[in-house]
């Protein structure tokens, strides 16, 4: 059983590391009408775009390496982070320049599962626990695996 | 290869409320030392600020678990405007009854949100100071625990 003993090997450890990235988007469904566009998404469907800083917290769980004590080298997390979004989101427009968001509305729903799906083939060590996606100080999603759904 | 996923939304609202710890049924003495300054006769406030956390299928025409349009609005009407610069023991009629701990708030705010339509009600967290924070997911059972 994972979590045994606070000083056996097996303990489940969750591991956060946080980068922040800045974009813009807007939202637009084309199979619906200017009005019902304007109804479902408001503000949000001004076809100028707006754009938010966003705030990504991504956990990684695992048992400590008994020879490093960590879950996972914080410095190869980051550099995927880096990677894997950093590099295709950051001042990006999210609408236009992210070929995984094509297709999909981007809101914070949407981009943290894109997100989880680039970054889970990636985690070699420990496995992706959460994907913590904030729009705003006041709004984030949350992207995790589906309980009892398939593991990695 | 494609795992199924869960997704939730988390929206931060705000209210800033009085309350009193006092039950008529304990001596003086009694709310004294359970409450302490917080059973102070003319109560005091605090800001709160409350998490709700809805989930749900992502609704591919819109992208959304819940459309801020609907959660805004109706988690206004259902608490924010409804605590908001109130005195909860007499402005709240639950709390006319019941002592409003920020568990007992948390607990009734959850109550209130369950209804919302569109997506399930995960949690609620309220947080009563920079200090102190309360969830309620809707879990039932458990015992609990009196102090010795």
């Amino acid at each position: 059983m994972e979590g045994q003993g606070i000083r056996g090997e097996n303990v489940m450890i969750r591991v956060t590391r946080k980068i922040e990235f800045s974009a813009a988007h807007f939202y637009h469904n084309p199979n619906f009408s200017a009005q019902e566009n304007r109804r479902v998404f408001g503000k949000c469907n001004n076809p100028h775009g707006h754009g938010h800083n966003y705030v990504l917290e991504v956990t990684v769980a695992g048992v400590p390496d008994p020879e490093t004590g960590m879950v996972l080298d914080l410095k190869e997390l980051k550099d995927i982070l880096q990677r894997e979004v950093g590099e295709r989101m950051d001042h990006r427009h999210l609408n236009y320049e992210v070929p995984e968001l094509a297709g999909q509305i981007p809101t914070c729903e949407n981009i943290a599962q894109v997100i989880w799906r680039l970054l889970e083939p990636k985690i070699a060590k420990g496995k992706l626990d959460r994907v913590r996606l904030w729009e705003s100080p006041d709004l984030y999603a949350d992207c995790t695996a589906e309980s009892g759904g398939e593991g990695a | 290869m494609s795992q199924d996923l869960k997704v939730s939304l988390t929206r931060r609202y705000r209210f800033a409320a009085s309350h009193r710890l006092h039950r008529p049924n304990f001596s003086e003495d009694e709310n004294q030392r359970i409450y302490g300054k917080c059973s102070n006769p003319y109560g005091h406030g605090h800001n709160y600020s409350l998490e709700v956390t809805v989930s749900g299928a992502v609704d591919p025409a819109t992208g959304m678990v819940a459309n801020l349009g609907d959660l805004d609005p109706f988690v206004e009407h259902e608490v924010v405007e409804a605590f908001d610069h109130k005195y909860l023991n007499e402005e709240v009629s639950e709390f006319r009854q019941e002592v409003p701990t920020a568990e007992n708030i948390c607990r009734e705010i959850y109550r209130r949100l369950k209804r919302f339509p569109p997506a399930h009600l995960e949690r609620v967290r309220l947080q009563e100071t920079s200090n102190n924070s309360f969830e309620f997911d809707g879990e039932i059972g458990g015992q609990h625990q009196r102090r010795p």
